[in-house]
């Protein structure tokens, strides 16, 4: 992975949020007292007129969020994922999703990437609470490119949208394509489906270009968006493979291997199996040390891969 | 201002209140549940909204300059149905749907299946926050629309009713003014029982709000304080209005056990003749 170039998702988008604020002129940001870590203190000190820093109430920016923007505003949100989908659950619920406000949360610091901070910031939970939500749009981006279009992507649609960005610089894996509804094939194969969001996609592609080397064809699909997620891609991938895997920084109770297990269990049941963290908190230590102990070092994924080629019978 | 209204304006307030109160045993009964304590204690202050302070046009409901009213305490929310179909925003035989599967009159109030609803509400501790969003919204605009968000007491155990309260005063929002209807109870008992919330002005006014306290039953105060509101031009007002739960109805007075619970066809009966309802028109 030594050669692809890792970039800040929370830079890419700041500088976005920027640029929509030349664009809209009415559009809001919010943020509860960690601007300089989620970027938005980019806008704070282009547009200081737009830009509110409530301080340490993550519950009620969700409320003023939905209050400001009913009467047409596009409005966005910024914390971290603990406490954007965590502290302020019923807030997002009543005053944001039930509203269908036009707010857009955009959460930094999903998962365990948060690292050193430890278990009480970390969040494995957040993209299953936010895709119960009626309406909501949730968008888990891979890269600093899909960062980038996803935060002008989420602005035209109206509605309300959660994005989860990671605190850890990625590697660069996609051109920055991206379409709110579509999954991004990103490899093409046959042999094995290989569905993953966020920052597991770059562990994907690695394990793929692994397994190809013993002749293994490997589909990666990058499934960012996870709300509405492409349905058709993902059954494409169960026929055409027969075999699927999943990698998520998210507890695989209620994330992205529950959802295409359940999809593929009612269309075209074919074996899944699921990367993700363990129903367990997290805890501090170096941020990719930490995927590593909770079961998603790319050892692990080559393991589960191998599991699900033995079971198809694609090899011995 | 309050001094300058004329005995008929009050007298008025006072008659429209009244039908507002009957309605509201008549939906509550209809439905079967519902909150007839805090609907009742909260009907003078809609009142005086609605019909008096507010503008508002029932014929826009949606005009961009009108005054926001979000009710935080949602369970009221056969008060502000009642006082919207007597102000013109709903057809009054509508009431009767309250609660019922299919019908724009959700259980609580809901923004978007009804005109002039600005919030959807039930969860506490969050109406407070929208409105503050809403009173940023219309200043950035510089619009002269003016926001009104009615608390209940409950509510003020509520983290996130503080945190907005907190927000209002650091953006001194003179756009917004907080109405407590402090009518005493919640769910389960008096607030003074469950978790006290007094010396709740003192509170207010630690907050950095311009505070009034009334009667909440009272239109000369109620006009009074909301006048002074009005005028207040470089901060947040809060009016702690002191009411009556179950006001009107001399059994649902002053106790919990009306704050969530529909009356029986023989107590409907009797509240509205207490409301005035002559005995011949009272049957349900």
């Amino acid at each position: 992975m030594g050669a692809v170039p890792r970039e800040s998702l929370r830079d890419a988008y700041g500088k976005a949020l920027v640029e929509l604020g030349e664009r809209d002129p009415r559009l809001l940001v919010f943020d509860a007292d960690l601007s300089g870590s989620t970027r938005t203190a980019l806008f704070g000190s282009r547009f200081p007129d737009r830009f509110f820093n409530v301080g340490a109430m993550e519950s009620t920016m969700m409320s003023m969020a939905a209050g400001a923007s009913l009467g047409g505003r596009t409005v966005y949100a910024s914390t971290f994922a603990v406490f954007a989908a965590g502290q302020a659950y019923n807030f997002v619920r009543q005053s944001v999703a039930y509203h269908h406000a036009n707010v857009k949360i955009v959460a930094t610091h999903g998962g365990l990437l948060v690292g050193a901070d430890g278990g009480t910031h970390q969040i494995g939970e957040d993209i299953g609470l936010m895709r119960g939500l009626p309406g909501m749009t949730v968008i888990v981006p891979a890269d600093a490119p899909t960062t980038r279009t996803v935060t002008f992507a989420v602005a035209e649609r109206t509605g309300p949208a959660y994005v989860r960005l990671t605190r850890e610089d990625l590697p660069t894996v996609t051109d920055g394509s991206f379409a709110v509804g579509h999954a991004n094939e990103l490899r093409a194969g046959s042999d094995l489906a290989i569905v993953a969001v966020g920052s597991l996609v770059g562990r994907a592609l690695e394990v793929a270009a692994e397994l190809a080397t013993v002749g293994v064809s490997s589909r990666v699909l990058d499934l960012a968006s996870v709300k509405p997620f492409d349905e058709p891609a993902l059954l494409r991938a169960a026929r055409d493979t027969g075999a699927i895997l999943v990698l998520e920084e998210h507890s695989v109770l209620t994330g992205i291997g529950a959802l295409v297990a359940a999809t593929t269990s009612e269309n075209y049941p074919v074996p899944v199996r699921r990367v993700g963290i363990p129903d367990l908190f997290g805890e501090s230590g170096d941020a990719w040390a930490l995927l590593d102990r909770y079961g998603m070092s790319a050892e692990r994924i080559r393991d589960e891969a191998w599991e699900l080629l033995k079971i198809r019978g694609k090899v011995q | 201002m309050a001094g300058s209204v004329p005995d008929e304006r009050i007298e008025s307030l006072q008659a429209t209140a009244l039908e507002i109160r009957r309605e509201v045993i008549r939906m509550i009964f209809a439905a079967g549940s519902g909150h007839p304590g805090g609907s009742l204690s909260v009907t003078d202050l809609l009142a005086a909204l609605l019909f008096e302070e507010l503008h508002v046009d029932p014929a826009r409901p949606e005009w961009p300059d009108r005054d926001r009213l979000v009710l935080s305490k949602g369970h009221a929310a056969p008060a502000l149905y009642a006082a919207l179909a007597l102000r013109g925003f709903l057809p009054r035989e509508e009431l009767r749907t309250l609660r019922k599967l299919g019908s724009r009159l959700q259980g609580h109030v809901d923004r978007g299946r009804l005109p002039y609803i600005e919030a959807s509400t039930g969860g506490v501790g969050q109406g407070v926050g929208m409105a503050v969003g809403m009173a940023l919204d219309l200043r950035l605009d510089r619009r002269p629309s003016r926001v009104y968000a009615i608390l209940g007491d409950g509510e003020c155990q509520a983290g996130g009713t503080w945190e907005a309260l907190m927000a209002g005063a650091h953006y001194r929002l003179a756009n917004l003014v907080v109405i407590l209807d402090r009518n005493g109870f919640e769910t389960d008992g008096s607030t003074e029982a469950i978790l006290g919330i007094e010396p709740i002005a003192d509170k207010f006014r630690a907050f950095g709000y311009a505070t009034i306290e009334i009667d909440g039953h009272d239109f000369r105060q109620i006009l009074g304080a909301l006048g002074t509101a009005r005028a207040t031009t470089d901060r947040s007002t809060a009016i702690v209005a002191r009411t009556v739960t179950g006001k009107g109805v001399s059994f649902m007075e002053n106790t919990h056990v009306w704050h969530g619970k529909a009356p029986s066809r023989a107590e409907a009966e009797r509240a509205l003749i207490e409301l005035g309802v002559p005995a011949a028109e009272a049957a349900l």
